[in-house]
């Protein structure tokens, strides 16, 4: 089931939350939505659950509008601070959104097993949910969104609260249902992006501002290679004045003078490695050391939304 | 199962697992028992065979007991914010605001329920009149439904549970108490417009033995109308 959203705006006050904001989401992608604190995360998502309703624009999953109340049954939803029953006992709890979720009731027994299992509850199953820690309730939260088998996940911050072993497994997790259903997880977990997702969104002051995949990202801010090169057996500015000549290279920078380390940016949509390789070759230098460098999606992220 | 039915039974539930089923179960049954055989004028001391003193007692009783079982309804899940998660499940505001008057409605009839020893015990004494007495019952019925549906509403317009049961308190009273007394004190069409907003008046009526169709069409206008802007409440919001 696919989700499109067109020009959706949402103001509160004289603050635009979410400023005509337009993309799609296809069947068996899973898109991140990053952005800064603020930036219209949560007021698009619960938009596009049908909690509330945008000023303008319309929000379609599977070519129906939202706003008629016939999608939210294929959502599953976690929302920002992840509220439950705290006084409900947690098969109780799922259960209950089994059945509210209009599921057949002899298949909520075993459905109710199989996400136990999944989200790693087996251990607390019988316990209230108030009595578990946070990690526990999130995956609980977890279980609630996926229990009915939906179409559409919608998860904000799935992995806050977790300790490194679970984020792995809720990861896989998601990964596994990615594949045959749509997925939008928002995060502040940069690399957790890159490792789950297909597709990032980036979204400032309600506006997109970046939409793609993570090394497409990177290609459309980085544009120029970047090296840490250590070259040894020739003196400091022989070896800074001869890189700085060739034509592949922009600038060069002094990183460390004793230890000959410098970093060479190339010019604009080019390579300098093989030039620098072949200009050590001819000064018979040792190139000791030769590290691209990544722009990171921490950059590309602060790039975007500090302005 | 349909949705209003599934929440009706969690919120049902959820009386009896917190103790607050308990609670309300045994005041409800002490404070009319006690009135009704033992102390003020008590069935023995009248010498009637009739459930009137454990109306009387049992109205006043459901105008505080009820604002304590409707409170939370809609309060507490805002404040948790519970609130988003229903509603964003598979169901329409209808369903959640029905789901949960019935269970408070469920709540006051078991508590009711309870109190047909009364009614054999008296039965057995002497000539009861049966039709009065189930118009009594149905009465009480009526009248809980607009409290609860009153303090559905209430409890939709904030999220402090506290401040939830003082307004459904507060406007329960009025419409117990004041709209019966600003009734007497005039005279004319304002004087019979207050009187007839009274819900004291129309309980009366009822428990007289006789159904009127204009006490039906009292109660059933104030439920209606507190069901109605519950869901109008909670269908708005940002």
């Amino acid at each position: 089931m696919d989700i499109s959203i067109q020009n959706l705006t949402k103001t509160y006050g004289f603050q635009k939350a979410v400023d005509n904001i337009s993309f799609e989401v296809k069947t068996g992608e899973i898109l991140g939505f990053l952005g800064p604190n603020g930036a219209g995360k949560t007021t698009t998502m619960k938009i596009i659950t049908g909690y509330i309703d945008g000023d303008q624009g319309e929000v379609f999953i599977g070519g129906k509008a939202v706003k008629s109340g016939e999608t939210k049954r294929h959502i599953g939803y976690l929302p920002e601070h992840n509220p439950l029953y705290t006084e409900m006992p947690v098969i109780d709890y799922l259960a209950f959104c089994a059945s509210i979720q209009g599921m057949d009731k002899g298949l909520i027994p075993e459905r109710i097993r199989y996400m136990v299992r999944v989200c790693g509850l087996d251990a607390e199953k019988h316990k209230k949910i108030g009595e578990l820690s946070k990690g526990y309730r999130q995956r609980v939260g977890l279980a609630q969104a996926m229990i009915h088998d939906p179409e559409i996940l919608i998860l904000d911050e799935p992995t806050t609260g977790l300790d490194p072993n679970q984020i792995v497994e809720i990861r896989e997790l998601i990964k596994n249902i990615g594949k045959e259903k749509t997925v939008i997880l928002s995060t502040h977990i940069l690399p957790e992006v890159e490792a789950t997702c297909d597709r990032i969104l980036i979204i400032n002051k309600g506006k997109i501002v970046a939409d793609g995949t993570a090394a497409t990202l990177r290609k459309q801010a980085q544009g120029q290679q970047v090296l840490q090169v250590r070259i040894e057996d020739g003196s400091t500015n022989d070896i800074f004045e001869k890189l700085r000549a060739l034509p592949s290279v922009a600038m060069v920078d002094i990183l460390d003078q004793a230890a000959n380390r410098f970093e060479v940016q190339s010019v604009q949509d080019a390579a300098s490695n093989r030039d620098v390789f072949n200009l050590c070759v001819k000064n018979k230098w040792a190139l000791t050391e030769m590290v691209p460098f990544e722009t990171r999606l921490e950059d590309i992220f602060r790039d975007l939304t500090l302005n | 199962m349909h949705p209003t039915w599934v929440i009706a039974k969690r919120e049902l539930a959820g009386y009896f697992d917190s103790l607050v089923a308990y609670i309300l179960l045994i005041v409800f049954l002490g404070l009319t028992g006690l009135f009704t055989w033992l102390i003020g004028a008590d069935v023995f001391l009248r010498k009637q065979a009739d459930l009137q003193v454990f109306f009387e007692v049992a109205q006043l009783t459901l105008l505080l007991f009820i604002p304590a079982i409707t409170m939370r309804q809609f309060a507490e899940e805002k404040r948790t914010g519970t609130i988003e998660l229903l509603l964003t499940k598979n169901v329409t505001n209808r369903q959640v605001v029905l789901g949960k008057f019935l269970s408070c409605l469920l709540m006051v009839c078991i508590a009711l329920l309870f109190t047909l020893p009364y009614y054999i015990t008296v039965a057995n004494l002497g000539n009861l009149d049966h039709g009065a007495t189930l118009c009594g019952y149905l009465g009480l019925i009526l009248m809980a439904s607009a409290y609860i549906s009153i303090g559905l509403f209430a409890s939709t317009i904030t999220n402090n549970q506290i401040v939830a049961f003082l307004l459904s308190l507060f406007i329960g009273l009025a419409f117990h108490f004041l709209f019966d007394a600003i009734g007497s004190g005039m005279t004319g069409w304002f004087g019979s417009f207050f009187k007839m907003l009274s819900i004291s008046n129309h309980f009366d009526s009822i428990s007289r033995g006789v159904i009127d169709s204009k006490d039906i069409f009292y109660f059933a206008t104030i439920i209606l109308l507190g069901l109605f802007l519950a869901e109008w409440n909670i269908g708005k919001r940002d």
